[in-house]
């Protein structure tokens, strides 16, 4: 074990087993890898468990909504507290609820899933390369995530739970809520950002030092660029969300004062820092499923990407604007005139490196030869969903009208549309795509297509009328709404239960496939499939490219 | 008293709005009038009318609002899905700008997606197109859909800009003063240009939710989750401005029917200004996560005639500013010794509310720069 870094200097894989099909035994396989596939594939399976606690939490959320009035909030309390539970403590279990579901699908649903799960899977394959830079920095970021994810569950049990909605505001999160609850919640996310920084600085190290002969940084795969400006988005944007919430702490437990005005401190200082991390976030977690779109459009359309370079240097564009557009998400705090000038033209700008995605995407399929495998289906939803949920932004970009929309329904729909149907199709594109690949099995087609299609009726019902809502004005963060806001909130609620139906499916395919589905080959998709994970067999071996492939001057992907 | 009260009023008018200032007086009493019928069957007597030498006029004899709310404005509506109805010239324009520019934007750039996706489908599946051309770079397109939406947002910004621009305007010497306090979980208001008024707003609870003999919601109040046991009361046609701050954590002061949302933060001190065009009942509810209740402490604006606004400040014991220029009457009420919450914002437009920090009833680390009309 201590000789690997020459083996790696001598085979050019970083990694300290010989034989491509040895592998471990199964505590040391599965709790010590160092194998990218392993790790990747733990993600995964965290990933999805992640999911059905926080897809679960919003059925919980759905449910109360669905009717005017407070009806089951003080018996799901009564569950962890026993049967003495007071109507304000009720209603405090309603913003542990939302928090828990927001923190849940950022940070241990989509960011595992796209990044650690499919980033670990398939960057190195694509690269040609044996292994991550740091393949026990790689296990490591995966199981500080265990911790993370602990702490924030159990932080309901032992205390009253983190009501302070994802965005931990100060001073509700300072001496606001006192508590166990919301140290634990402010660990979770300090753990959970250690890890993804790790895991950003592994992904840097790999994509720059670890490519195949040949593979330029101009002939990567788009997924693999996503992942590299994920990577610096992650790099440059966690350490603030940390410095941010390490003085959370210290305001609450060791009498500093940095967020509370009584002496000196501001509560505004907590939401630049937060939002300065918070808004390159949201590109943290759809730039890579713009990468795993493109893969997906262009094997399915067997035709190379449409306009390779401007895709690459669009998601540039969006990581850079990205970090100087956060105080779009503060409007009504109190920012001057030039400020919110400001701010809303520079977040309009980023509707035009996104319209060059969207219609590179279009222009990729233009000419093609199109197959509607599930993958593309759910790619194809992504790009029309996306687009929704993208103009809905400019919308709100508007500092002028966001004063009416900020915290309305409005904006729960908007975000929903870019992440809901945004990411997680992006989400379900490639696991899809990648599934035979993974599991050496085919899944279900018919089971796959049914799933897109109740999912996709079920996710528009549930988050459509959430914009009739936010006209309206209904604000977000409500446990009990005014009468009039009943007809849309009981459709959304059914919307819900649509959507459930979908990921049922969603889970009978996998287990169908993963039991009985055909073998899969090692190519599934055909010529149109060009990256070299479809060199492989299907498992790739444990150890991949003990020879380093060489990469042709052929075309891009 | 009330016959300077009304040509200081006139001369707001004139000052501030002359293009609404035909049209506020008479509706409003008009409104007055109808409403009063309305109010009358409601059960539930409120707490006496305060010991003021004049009455309530917001009251009847009894205690109860005479104004009721109306079903079609300044309340949300079930089934509808567009904005609410604007009562205000900012929330005019916004309006316009949302529903005669943005949505149809967005709506063609949704549907010319959806049609080129569809078109791609049909035209280039793999039965219709078996070949795939291997086309894969057209440096004329791109261009093209890299410009296109650079023209279609900067023919957004401009209406976007102007409209940040008119909201920005600070609020004239003549305006009416109102501080909005967020408290967990109900809304506290002082009136600093007219002498000691503070008011406390709490929800109403239902019927059942309260003990025999206590004040509960009924729907000459308002809507359930929307009705405050106290009014917000301001004048139609006269500039307001907002002030608000907060005693504890951040809340959000927001009335959809203004297009206002102002966040409530402790430590300072946010302005903004708006004028209500129309007497009438408005709701509004807080808008930044505050804890448990946050649901459960709503805003209910009043909106009169000045003179009836007059009227209702005389009831609650405080003065209107007296009928020298504006700038001099309202520096004079900001020196009133008995109040002791006297507002910053007071001081004028110019120099609003960085005036005198050290008078805020919240601790005196608010910073200047984060108040919207002093940066400019």
């Amino acid at each position: 074990m201590t000789d690997t870094a020459l083996h790696a200097h001598d085979h050019g894989h970083a990694h300290d087993h010989h034989d491509a099909d040895h592998k471990p035994g199964f505590f040391q396989r599965w709790f010590m890898s160092t194998n990218h596939k392993d790790i990747g594939t733990l993600y995964l399976i965290f990933a999805i468990i992640a999911g059905i606690i926080g897809g679960g939490i919003s059925g919980l959320m759905r449910a109360e909504l669905m009717h005017p009035g407070i009806q089951y909030l003080p018996t799901w309390l009564s569950y962890l507290h026993g049967s003495d539970v007071k109507f304000d403590d009720a209603l405090h279990f309603w913003n542990v609820l939302i928090t828990a579901h927001g923190l849940i699908m950022v940070f241990f649903m989509v960011m595992p899933a796209m990044i650690g799960g499919f980033g670990n899977w398939f960057v190195p394959i694509m690269i040609g390369a044996p292994d991550m830079a740091f393949p026990r920095m790689n296990n490591i970021s995966f199981w500080l995530l265990i911790p993370a994810f602990t702490l924030l569950l159990a932080s309901p049990f032992v205390g009253v739970g983190a009501g302070t909605g994802w965005t931990v505001y100060a001073p509700l999160s300072t001496y606001g809520e006192p508590g166990p609850s919301v140290d634990m919640a402010i660990l979770s996310l300090h753990l959970a950002g250690a890890s993804s920084i790790l895991g950003a600085i592994n992904f840097i190290t790999t994509i720059f030092n670890m490519r195949a002969p040949g593979m330029t940084l101009h002939k990567m795969p788009l997924f693999v660029w996503s992942v590299l400006i994920t990577a610096f988005l992650l790099l440059l944007a966690l350490p603030v969300l940390a410095a941010a919430i390490t003085m959370l702490l210290t305001d609450r437990n060791f009498g500093t004062a940095f967020y509370d005005p009584a002496y000196g401190g501001d509560p505004i200082l907590y939401q630049h820092l937060f939002w300065f991390f918070g808004h390159p976030e949201v590109y943290i977690m759809i730039l890579p499923g713009f990468g795993i779109v493109s893969q997906i459009i262009a094997t399915f359309s067997r035709k190379p990407v449409f306009g390779y370079l401007g895709m690459a240097y669009a998601m540039v564009a969006i990581g850079l604007v990205g970090f100087v557009v956060w105080a779009h998400h503060m409007f009504t705090t109190g920012l001057s005139v030039t400020v919110k000038m400001y701010f809303t033209a520079a977040t309009m700008v980023i509707a035009v490196p996104t319209g060059v995605k969207i219609f590179s995407w279009i222009a990729t399929m233009w000419g093609g030869s199109l197959s509607f495998k599930t993958p593309m289906v759910w790619s194809i939803g992504f790009i029309f969903m996306f687009t929704v949920g993208g103009v809905t932004g400019v919308v709100l970009a508007n500092g002028g009208v966001d004063d009416y929309m900020q915290d309305t329904y409005y904006v729960v729909a908007h975000f929903h549309y870019v992440l809901s149907l945004g990411a997680v199709f992006s989400l379900f594109a490639g696991f899809y795509y990648w599934f035979p690949k993974i599991s050496g099995k085919m899944y279900n087609e018919l089971l796959g297509h049914l799933h897109f299609w109740v999912f996709f009726i079920g996710v528009n019902v549930m988050f459509f009328p959430m914009h009739f809502l936010g006209l309206q004005g209904m604000p977000r963060r409500y446990p009990d709404y005014p009468d009039a806001y009943a007809h849309w909130n009981q459709v959304a609620t059914y919307g819900y239960m649509i959507m459930f139906a979908g990921v049922v499916i969603f889970f009978v395919n996998i287990a169908w496939s993963l039991f009985a589905g055909k073998k899969a080959g090692d190519n599934p998709w055909g010529e149109g499939a060009t990256t070299l994970e479809w060199t492989l067999s299907s498992p790739p071996p444990f150890h991949q490219f003990e020879t380093l492939p060489i990469i042709d001057g052929g075309d891009r992907h | 008293m009330l016959g300077l009260t009304s040509i200081v009023l006139a001369a707001g008018l004139a000052l501030g709005a002359p293009v609404h200032a035909q049209n506020s007086t008479a509706p409003a009493a008009d409104a007055q009038q109808a409403a009063a019928p309305a109010a009358a069957p409601a059960p539930a007597p409120a707490a006496a009318p305060t010991q003021a030498a004049v009455a309530d006029p917001t009251l009847d004899a009894a205690g109860k609002p005479l104004l009721t709310p109306s079903k079609t404005i300044g309340q949300p509506q079930d089934g509808l899905y567009g904005l609410q109805d604007q009562v205000t010239p900012n929330g005019r324009e916004a309006h316009w700008f949302h529903n005669w520019i943005l949505v149809p934007l967005i709506t063609i750039i949704s549907i010319f997606v959806l049609i080129l996706l569809i078109w791609v489908i049909i035209r280039y599946r793999r039965s219709a197109n078996p070949t795939p051309s291997r086309t894969s770079h057209n440096t004329i397109i791109e261009i093209v859909w890299t410009l296109a939406p650079v023209l279609i947002l900067i023919a957004i910004a401009v209406p976007s800009i102007r409209l940040l621009a008119a909201q920005f305007k600070p609020a004239p010497d003549n305006a009416v003063t109102l501080k909005a306090i967020g408290n967990q979980w109900f809304w506290s208001y002082e009136y600093p240009d007219h002498g000691d008024i503070k008011l406390t707003a709490n929800m109403l609870k239902e019927q059942t939710e309260v003990a025999a003999g206590q004040r509960y919601r009924t729907d000459a109040d308002g809507p359930r989750l929307l009705a405050a046991d106290t009014r917000v009361v301001l004048p139609v046609g006269v500039p307001i401005r907002l002030v608000t701050t907060a005693q504890d954590v951040i809340h959000s002061w927001a009335v959809p029917a203004f297009w206002i949302k102002l966040d409530a933060v402790p430590g300072r001190l946010n302005e903004t200004s708006f004028i209500i065009e129309k007497p009438g009942l408005y709701f509004g509810q807080c808008s930044e996560l505050c804890g448990a209740r946050h649901a459960y402490m709503p805003i209910a604006v009043e909106a009169v005639s000045p003179e009836i606004f007059a009227r209702w400040v005389a009831s609650k014991g405080g003065k209107m500013p007296s009928k020298g220029a504006a700038p001099q009457s309202t520096t004079a009420a900001g020196n009133d010794a008995t109040d002791e919450t006297s507002n910053a914002a007071e001081a004028g437009p110019v120099v609003n509310a960085t005036a005198a920090p050290a008078v805020t009833n919240e601790p005196a680390t608010q910073n200047p720069a984060g108040l919207g009309q002093t940066g400019n």
